[in-house]
């Protein structure tokens, strides 16, 4: 049999490995779907996309040699092809090339990756900061300096969409599970200071664009910073799983200039001073109805469902329970403070009282309870005085 | 009388008086429930894991079904997650970790030269507590408050929120992880006292060396997985806040713990492949291992260094930036041992004369998919990066690719290497390799489009997702389908090849074979060697000359 030419045996095998990491790698960028980290809009998100591609090069050219010696030895040193096995067993010089040649890889990669870690965790001055709570399965946003502060859940198209054998396509759904009620709204080339923590379970606050996520922990208020350079929506999505609703908790930032901030500054100021004037006043059954219904798909059918049916055991039946169609100053408490153990939120902090007096009017009337009964905005805001 | 001196006189006395020979077994399920045979003992871990893979293998394919379009279409979130959780905890705990020890108890004794392990009846209980284990396990899912759905790791405050099955999981990984430690013991003690005269320790096969420090291991970290569910347990059903922020406790501490136990857990999972690819290779090479001691001296780093790496784990809990650096380097620096590990299962290859049977295939696959999932564990390592990595399919790549193609083609690649030595039996070469071809394709139709959601931003555990990551979890779906089928093939061959083969094994079994369980017929002797081996350089499986 013809020996075969080593080089030539070499250099295809190169190619042919070359050819499987770029067919594995960069080839299915062409089926138009993203494949790669975002670059992003900040500082954090730049560092660490050419961070992650600097390394992902690395092990690609590691891979390359790697895989490729071997190849060539499949190729070449096979007993079909009459190979004779060397009997070596050891080379202390080879051994220590191939220790020596990583760690000097490595020493090159851990210094950018010392650098990049070092900005991330510095915390210059803000000129903003936002509170973020994660809640089962919404975000509170608070901003500190402002007094603004909504709950963010998912988008109720999305939110019917996603329940088991809802029939919707969500291919037929804007930003299917990506789209939220209440964005939060940042200025851009504004340095934001983030105070992430939670109320109930850990979650983590995620947006790809921005660079980061960072655990949102009960007990614990975590620091992280951010200034976006573009104008711009942004999305992402709980990282850390937070129950049976991790998957449909969102995050949506809209970066606007710094004067349209302003001024949706302003228009939340005046929207929270209606939202207190619209609580004083006294409601018909039938706008406490709509509103309830509204504020029951957000915010309760998750888990009681949209039926009132619940998902027992974890989540009991509105219908007809005993909760909802008993005392009624037995409801409120229930809704304002939560049941310790478990999952039921105290949502006294969370919804304008105007949505609670409503929720609460919905779910004693609706699914068959038939109570009756009607709640005043007012009558909440007097309870939660105390 | 020193136990060394003992061993030394059972050596040097074998079988006198052969009323005490158990080859005289009990029949039917007695032989089974009362085996004390390090053999038949090991056959039961075997196929328990074989069950475990498949039940296991199961829930990943709910799963994957949940996740083939967008929407949900068949399972709620909640079960969903109890999906996630227990495809997660019957992998580790019930699939691979049972297989090696069922590995060890096969082939170590036969590799140093025993007639058993050292602690036969210690044995028989620690399998046999695995079965009841992964039963109340198992039976969560039946019960009113339904199985774990917290994942695998269990973070409170979400597993606290479980209902009173949770107590069963609690212990049940008490039950998975007595199990662990005395079996460990037993690895540790046929190791260390057992060994024929002549096997020193540096002429130990590489299996039997990786599994001596995963013994270590297991011994070391068990008891710290014990002590973290059992707090969970006390904050659950008694009270305590150990893990609860609202009475003085600290949720994070828990993750600490966790990992403390969890990191050296996935080196515990993948030391004893290494083992298993350092003794095919050079077997299918027709050439020494290359740096026999280099890979000794590699294993032991490797674990050591498992040992301090835990908290990249949780670059996202808001560590100090001196810890997060200390844990990023300590991490990075894994890479060197194993490194020289993939460097030196090269080596052994170059210049060799090699044939390409099945377990060879195999071996081959988990050189170049793990090798794979080691860069990307690399990528993972860089801290600032990992805050974008972390929690996202990427992570769920990685290590399924140094699971899957790491851990099981080990597994699987050990089966057909001694499946004739265990069986007397051929294989059939021929499906095994359509066996090895099918899993080897399907398993990076599988995991490898993973990369590409979790770089593009889809997280982990989650029931459905955004339209724009359809197309690549419909790729990986269609491919998890393949392998889990494929898997059917495995079990044919088994089967065939226990119960239907008409070709014999010889003693050596492959041309290449070294080592002392090639020495023993085929199949091996109920009991091995009833007088110790005679131990030179022709029967050792690795011999490395002096320095020069």
């Amino acid at each position: 049999m013809k020996k075969p030419n080593i080089v030539i045996v070499t250099l295809s095998v190169v190619a042919a490995v070359t050819a499987a990491f770029w067919l594995l790698l960069v080839a299915p960028a062409f089926t138009g779907n993203e494949i790669n980290m975002p670059r992003g809009v900040t500082e954090h998100s730049i560092m660490n996309y050419d961070l992650h591609m600097i390394v992902l090069w690395i092990c690609v050219v590691i891979g390359i040699l790697v895989f490729s010696a071997m190849f060539v030895s499949i190729v070449l040193h096979r007993k079909s092809k009459g190979h004779e096995a060397a009997q070596f067993t050891h080379s202390t010089k080879a051994e220590i090339v191939w220790t020596v040649i990583p760690v000097l890889i490595l020493i090159t990669m851990a210094v950018p990756a010392t650098r990049a870690l070092i900005n991330i965790e510095d915390s210059p001055e803000t000129e903003l900061s936002i509170k973020i709570t994660g809640f089962q399965w919404r975000w509170k946003y608070d901003y500190q300096e402002h007094d603004i502060s909504f709950i963010s859940s998912l988008k109720a198209d999305s939110n019917a969409a996603r329940m088991l054998g809802s029939g919707v396509n969500p291919e037929s759904v804007d930003h299917y599970l990506l789209d939220v009620d209440n964005r939060l709204v940042v200025p851009t080339n504004t340095k934001i200071k983030f105070l992430i923590t939670a109320d109930d379970v850990n979650h983590a606050w995620w947006v790809p664009d921005l660079g980061w996520k960072r655990d949102a922990i009960p007990g614990f208020i975590n620091e992280s910073w951010t200034e976006v350079f573009e104008p711009g929506v942004y999305r992402g999505q709980c990282a850390e799983l937070c129950g049976k609703d991790h998957g449909f908790m969102p995050v949506v930032v809209e970066a606007l200039p710094p004067a349209e901030f302003d001024a949706w500054v302003a228009q939340q100021q005046n929207q929270t001073l209606a939202t207190v004037e619209e609580a004083k006043r006294l409601w018909t059954l039938d706008e406490l109805m709509d509103k309830g219904e509204a504020v029951y798909a957000t915010q309760c059918a998750s888990c009681h469902q949209a039926d009132g049916e619940g998902l027992e055991p974890a989540f009991p039946a509105l219908a007809g329970s005993q909760i909802a169609t008993g005392p009624l100053e037995q409801h409120i408490d229930v809704v304002l403070n939560g049941i310790d153990g478990t999952a039921m939120q105290a949502w006294g902090a969370m919804l304008t009282e105007t949505d609670i007096a409503a929720a609460l009017t919905y779910t004693r009337n609706a699914f068959g309870n038939d109570t009756g009964d009607m709640v005043q905005p007012r009558t909440i805001a007097r309870i939660k005085k105390g | 009388m020193s136990t060394e001196q003992m061993t030394q006189d059972a050596h040097n006395h074998p079988a006198i008086d052969h009323a005490d020979d158990h080859d005289h077994k009990p029949t039917g399920i007695k032989r089974w429930l009362f085996t004390t045979n390090h053999k038949d003992i090991g056959t039961l871990y075997l196929v328990f894991a074989l069950i475990m893979f498949f039940v296991g293998g199961a829930m990943a394919l709910v799963i994957r079904a949940e996740l083939f379009v967008p929407g949900l279409q068949l399972v709620e979130p909640d079960f969903y997650n109890q999906m996630v959780t227990m495809h997660a905890l019957l992998m580790v705990f019930g699939a691979i970790m049972p297989a090696w020890v069922g590995f060890a108890n096969w082939m170590i004794p036969m590799m140093v030269g025993a007639p058993d392990m050292a602690l036969p009846r210690l044995n028989n209980w620690s399998f046999w507590i695995l079965p009841f284990a992964f039963t109340m396990l198992l039976s969560t899912l039946f019960m009113e408050s339904g199985g774990p759905a917290a994942g695998w790791t269990l973070y409170p405050p979400l597993s606290l929120q479980g209902g009173k099955s949770f107590a069963f999981v609690v212990f049940a990984v008490h039950m998975m992880g007595i199990s662990s430690i005395m079996g460990s013991i037993n690895v540790i003690a046929t190791i260390l006292n057992m060994r024929a005269p002549g096997m020193t320790l540096l002429r130990m096969p590489l299996f039997v060396w990786t599994w001596l420090i995963t013994a270590y291991l297991l011994i070391a970290v068990m008891p710290v997985l014990a002590g973290a569910v059992t707090m969970l347990l006390t904050d659950h059903f008694f009270a305590t806040s150990f893990f609860n922020a609202a009475g003085g406790g600290d949720p994070v501490m828990f993750q600490h713990i966790f990992w403390f136990f969890g990191h050296p857990e996935v080196y515990i999972m993948i030391l004893p492949a290494f083992g298993v690819i350092s003794e095919i290779l050079p077997t299918f090479s027709r050439k020494p291992l290359f740096g026999y001691s280099a890979m000794v001296y590699a294993t032991a780093s490797i674990a050591f260094l498992s040992f301090i790496v835990w908290a990249h784990h949780m670059f996202t809990v808001g560590m100090p930036l001196a810890g997060q650096l200390f844990f990023m380097y300590a991490t990075m620096l894994i890479a060197v041992p194993t490194g020289v590990k993939v460097f030196n299962w090269v080596s052994t290859m170059w210049k060799g004369s090699m044939t390409f049977e099945t377990p060879m295939l195999f071996a081959i696959g988990f050189v170049v998919l793990f090798t794979i999932g080691g860069l990307s564990g690399l990528m993972l390592a860089i801290a600032s990066v990992d805050l974008q990595y972390h929690d996202t399919y990427f992570v769920v790549a990685h290590f399924h690719y140094v699971l899957v193609p790491g851990a099981i083609f080990a597994l699987m690649a050990g089966t057909y290497y001694w499946l004739p030595k265990w069986t007397g039996n051929m294989y059939s070469e021929k499906w095994g390799k359509i066996h090895f071809w099918v899993s080897a394709i399907s398993v990076n139709i599988l995991f490898f489009p993973q990369h590409y959601l979790g770089l593009a931003g889809m997280p982990r555990r989650i029931p459905d997702y955004a339209t724009q990551f359809a197309d690549f979890n419909m790729i990986s779906s269609v491919g998890g389908f393949i392998f889990g089928i494929s898997q059917l093939i495995f079990v044919g061959v088994i089967i065939h090849c226990v119960r239907g083969s008409k070709v014999k094994a010889t003693s050596g079994v492959w041309e290449g074979a070294k080592g002392l369980e090639w020495t023993v017929p085929s199949p091996a002797p109920y009991h091995t060697f009833d007088e110790p081996p005679l131990i030179d350089d022709t029967t050792v499986a690795h011999v490395e000359e002096s320095a020069h």
